[in-house]
């Protein structure tokens, strides 16, 4: 196991890669806060592939910005193996849930970025561009611009683009919502290969529950402000087929106890 | 049926084919009906051009006092005495050079000015009031000032044509840097940038649009300074040559200037759009 592992070899399955204690999150608008994210607390073990699967509007997207440090919290703390976020780490990979892209660079170029931004050599971090460029099934658009692509191509692209920094941690908001169900199984597969014995850890936020549970080690459902409905492990062998593991009783069973749980998270 | 007849659609290459990029077919247009639409239009403006010149030549005489409206034939033959002379050369060049220099200093100090302000948002906030109000301000009424400061010489054109295309580029600019997408910025900064690399990787090329538009729409406004500034007070230039025409009630000479300065425009205005071309080449593709 331990040579597979390429990722921080120090670091034991079952640590704390992200904490979570007491964390809200208010927005100012006028003379009222808006409350996103009210007292949640969540632990990320080392490796994990977990799932945040909740409704639309219940914070989410909120709670990976805070995890990626963009935001600052109102109140509560954040913790990247014990040291507290503070602002963006490079270490943690974040695929935001809208493209951002540079339009005026190039596929390759933009792939490339993160690498470019550390001082790299040109040569060295083309040739890793390229080669992800690949991975993502975009071979032949390497010298196209954003716009000359689909909404699912720059969705690739975006992805190709965080994996060049090669986190250890990838925080990932719904990355496939927007694409075709043939390429969404292929990326998920994709993602999965990437995942499996490489102990990285993977905070994935969707409101598709086939897709968690084709995914998830764990699921966690949200609901109104950030609330915990369901802590749900999932103990589905892998590799998982997602149309064979469709008729597995205990996804059935799992796939009714999730839908339950949004439902009642939908509930205040 | 239970085969799929195959679809043919122009002409597929081989290559496009095989591998996963793009599918490239030829657009099976001809050379006339990719360039027939632009044809027609140079053909229709050559067109316009040459009826408002028969109509003007015709006119002018029988109709119209050639001492008010001029004619194409007497503009011509002045111009060509202006060739002769060296005239039209001296004054021309005279004009060029402080419209050139005054868009050069204006277009680089309003650039480099606003990217230096525009992303320090306070202080930003504090000046904007003030910067409008210079900017309100006709460029005009800067002459008489600029001539107690700078003389007659060709310094005060410069700086006349300079400032009304300083607060252009600058205003852009600014407009440019602030609207730059939020998500960028914070993709550089997941990526580990810092203010250096948001400012050079996303600010500069994101609010490129907005420079170029502010030097586009400028180059009027410099040409305008520095004939204003000939016109005011000067002995060289074509504002000078419009002045010293209409006083000897030289209508010819009057419109002959008017030709060649709209000649300069436009000649200016084709090398900025040249530029814009170069630098925006990731917008979306031609349909």
């Amino acid at each position: 196991m331990s040579a597979t592992v390429q990722k921080a070899p120090e670091r034991a399955a079952g640590d704390a890669v992200l904490e979570v204690r007491g964390l809200s999150k208010h927005f100012t608008k006028g003379d009222e806060d808006l409350v996103a994210l009210r007292d949640v607390d969540l632990r990320v073990e080392q490796g994990q592939f977990l799932v945040l699967l909740g409704r639309s509007g219940c914070g989410k997207s909120t709670l990976l910005n805070l995890l990626a440090g963009l935001t600052p919290a109102t109140s509560g703390a954040i913790t990247y193996h014990g040291s507290a976020i503070t602002r963006p780490r490079t270490e943690v990979g974040y695929l935001t849930q809208h493209d951002t892209l540079m339009p005026w660079r190039t596929v390759t170029r933009n792939v490339e970025m993160p690498r470019e931004l550390r001082g790299e050599d040109k040569t060295e971090r083309n040739r890793i561009a390229l080669d992800l460029v690949q991975l993502v099934g975009l071979s032949g658009f390497e010298n196209h611009y954003p716009r000359e692509l689909s909404g699912g191509m720059r969705r690739r692209a975006s992805l190709a683009r965080m994996l060049c920094s090669d986190p250890e941690t990838l925080l990932l908001d719904e990355p496939f919502g927007a694409l075709d169900a043939q390429l969404r199984t292929e990326l998920q597969g994709e993602l999965l290969r990437l995942w499996q014995g490489s102990g990285r850890t993977v905070v994935f936020v969707t409101h598709d529950i086939e897709e968690a549970l084709v995914l998830a080690d764990r699921v966690v459902v949200l609901g109104q402000v950030g609330r915990i409905v369901l802590d749900l492990a999932v103990d589905l062998p892998r590799p998982r087929d997602p149309d064979d593991i469709r008729v597995d009783p205990r996804f059935v069973d799992a796939h009714r106890r999730l839908s339950a749980a949004l439902k009642e998270g939908a509930l205040r | 049926m239970s085969t799929t007849t195959p679809v043919t659609q122009g002409d597929v290459s081989p290559a496009a084919a095989t591998t996963t990029g793009p599918l490239r077919i030829s657009s099976g247009k001809g050379f006339r009906q990719r360039h027939g639409r632009t044809g027609a239009v140079w053909a229709w403006r050559l067109l316009l051009l040459v009826a408002v010149i028969v109509l003007w030549q015709v006119l002018s005489g029988p109709v119209l006092d050639p001492q008010f409206v001029s004619s194409p034939s007497g503009i011509a033959g002045r111009l060509g005495d202006w060739i002769a002379d060296g005239t039209l050369w001296t004054n021309t060049w005279v004009t060029v050079q402080e419209i050139v220099l005054g868009f050069l200093l204006g277009a680089g100090a309003g650039a480099l000015l606003a990217y230096l302000i525009a992303p320090l948002r306070v202080v930003w906030d504090v000046l904007d009031p003030f910067l409008m109000a210079l900017y309100a301000i006709p460029k005009v009424a800067l002459a008489p000032l600029f001539i107690v400061w700078f003389g007659i010489g060709t310094d005060m054109k410069v700086l006349l044509a300079a400032v009304t295309v300083f607060f252009i580029v600058f205003l852009n600019t600014a407009a440019g840097v602030h609207e730059v997408d939020r998500g960028l910025i914070d993709a550089v900064r997941l990526m580990g940038g810092g203010r250096r690399d948001i400012a050079l990787k996303v600010t500069l090329p994101a609010s490129m649009t907005g420079l170029l538009t502010g030097l586009r729409i400028s180059i009027p406004y410099a040409l305008i300074g520095a004939v204003i500034g000939e016109l005011v007070a000067s002995n060289r230039g074509l504002g000078y040559l419009i002045n010293d025409s209409s006083a000897k009630f030289d209508t010819d000479g009057v419109f002959a200037t008017l030709v060649v300065l709209s000649i300069v425009a436009a000649v200016l205005n084709a090398l900025v759009t040249l530029l814009g071309r170069r630098a925006n080449r990731w917008k979306p593709l031609d349909t």
